[in-house]
């Protein structure tokens, strides 16, 4: 049998670090525009709405709602193989920020759209903290 | 408004059959290019030492950068227009455009747009092995948003991205799998009248898609194209050149481009998508309604595409397609002729080709040539291209003169 490959892995950026940092600390902070107010996830050097570079980092609530999910049921890639039926989901946040992440802890079909989650976060090895989510 | 006055037109093209298993002579991608070009002047009737312009995506294996140079030096053409493109499946769509408006502003008089897909000789030498091998065109380079983002919770390749669009789209507008799955049962029709379809004679019902295997919620098997390889080509010219050239000329009367996204995690929003702007510029140039066409070639990587693509193209109201689609009929038979050749779903994906396969469908049917599916109005086809995720996308309107 195959080595399953390693899985891919975030690695920050200096622009995305406290994002990043947050997560590791427990915490979900995103960024805001201090010129036109817009939310922005994931991490930029401008706003990607008025391309202004006057962003701050603020901590936001780690609870949302499923936006969009699908259950892979072939592995999108060789390395998630063990996580199959795999739950791949776009998560709605305060502030409508959305992020993609997993879903774990439930049963896929107990998967809907709007079912309130919360975050957990999840640790790796080599030190990135990732973030998944499970049912409220 | 500003735009194209029909003063291009597509004179010719070539398209190789689909192939799940290649059974030709391998070549080089810059052979294969060469290839399709000479085949398709020859069909257009055009003398190969005319060309001027030239339209290439990224399909050219054998270099990364300097492409277009490359194409003029291997086949010793003087270029006054070249354009490299990169937009996915909405590629081929995206040159017949750029070539008819390079061909309106004077500035070349014959394009070759091409497409390659077939494999290459094996190296003499083991190449290194790609570090992106099997993240399809998800991008796994540090400091990508995809690769920080997305890769990592497996959000990556196509499959998973058109599944959270038809998951949305059924939880906003209802779940009406049946109509979905008859898109591909419709056109499995038009690809049973068309030899050259991979799937030729083999019909499928709305049942057997459904019974097929899924592979990501809610998307099953027979919902996703099949790669195959294969390769097609256009040309370009300009009317006055056209007239005097065997095949009726397939006037580019409009089109529009938009993009919005690379990841549906950020796109505006999963139930709406750029084909609508792109389709409303397409029609107003072309000074025509979504009705007053004869047929659609709807780029069709998967079920979900052709029905939001229906949809925000404007041949129905937004909520509407599972409705309209379960009310018409989609195949070269029908009342609303979808893909006449059986679409890339019925047809097969041969790469950058795949796109290419709407126009050459759309030129084919406008000329006449189309045999045992050719439908019986065919003077006004719109086609659309879609690249990425829903990410960008194209339309045209084509007319025969």
């Amino acid at each position: 049998m195959s080595e399953r490959p390693a899985k891919p892995r975030p690695h920050p950026t200096p622009t995305s670090a406290p994002y990043w940092d947050g997560l590791a600390a427990g915490e979900v902070r995103v960024q805001r525009c201090d010129a036109c107010g817009t939310w922005v996830h994931y991490p930029r050097h401008r706003c990607p709405s008025c391309l202004s570079d006057r962003l701050s980092w603020h901590t936001i609530d780690s609870d949302g709602s499923v936006y969009t999910f699908t259950v892979a049921r072939r592995p999108t890639h060789p390395a998630f193989a063990d996580e199959v039926p795999q739950i791949i989901a776009v998560i709605e946040l305060q502030h409508g920020v959305r992020m993609t992440t997993t879903l774990v802890g439930v049963e896929p079909d107990a998967v809907r759209i709007g079912l309130p989650v919360k975050a957990l976060f999840d640790p790796g090895e080599d030190g990135v903290t990732v973030l998944r989510f499970s049912p409220a | 408004m500003a735009g194209l006055r029909g003063e291009a037109v597509v004179a010719g093209f070539v398209e190789r059959r689909p192939q799940r298993h290649f059974g030709g002579t391998p070549l080089l991608t810059l052979e294969q290019w060469a290839d399709l070009a000479a085949d398709a002047l020859a069909d257009a009737g055009i003398d190969p030492r005319d060309v001027d312009g030239v339209c290439c995506g990224g399909d050219i294996a054998e270099t990364s950068h300097f492409v277009p140079a490359t194409i003029a030096e291997y086949c010793g053409w003087k270029l006054d227009f070249a354009e490299r493109l990169d937009l996915g499946g909405a590629t081929s769509v995206g040159m017949v455009w750029r070539a008819a408006a390079a061909i309106e502003l004077g500035i070349c008089d014959v394009v070759v747009c091409a497409a390659t897909q077939q494999p290459r000789p094996a190296p003499p030498l083991p190449e290194p092995p790609n570090p992106r091998a099997g993240f399809g065109a998800s991008s796994t380079t540090w400091g990508s948003p995809q690769a920080e983002f997305d890769i990592p919770y497996g959000n990556l390749g196509q499959n998973c991205g058109f599944a959270l669009y038809a998951q949305r789209y059924h939880d906003v507008f209802g779940w009406d799998e049946r109509s979905r799955a008859k898109i591909v049962a419709d056109q499995r029709v038009s690809a049973c009248a068309n030899p050259d379809a991979v799937f030729f004679d083999r019909p499928v019902s709305v049942d057997d898609v459904l019974a097929s295997p899924v592979i990501a919620d809610p998307l099953h098997m027979l919902e996703i194209v099949m790669p195959c390889s294969g390769g097609a080509a256009v040309v370009v010219t300009s009317a006055s050149r056209a007239a005097r050239l065997p095949h009726r000329p397939v006037a580019v009367t409009g089109f529009g481009e938009h993009l919005t996204h690379k990841t549906p995690t950020y796109a505006p929003d999963l139930t709406t998508t750029p084909v609508g702007p792109a389709a409303r510029r397409a029609f107003t140039m072309a000074g025509l309604r979504p009705s007053d066409v004869d047929m659609v070639e709807l780029y069709d990587c998967y079920s979900i595409t052709v029905l939001l693509t229906i949809e925000d193209s404007g041949f129905c109201g937004k909520g509407e397609g599972l409705a309209f689609v379960r009310d018409h009929d989609l195949s070269y038979k029908g009342d609303f002729p979808c893909n006449t050749n059986g679409g890339q779903l019925g047809f097969g994906q041969s790469g950058l080709a795949g796109g290419m396969s709407h126009v050459v469908e759309a030129v084919r049917q406008i000329q006449g040539r189309a045999g045992d599916r050719q439908l019986g109005r065919h003077d006004i086809a719109y086609v659309s291209g879609t690249g990425g995720i829903m990410s960008e996308q194209v339309a045209l309107v084509l007319r025969g003169t």
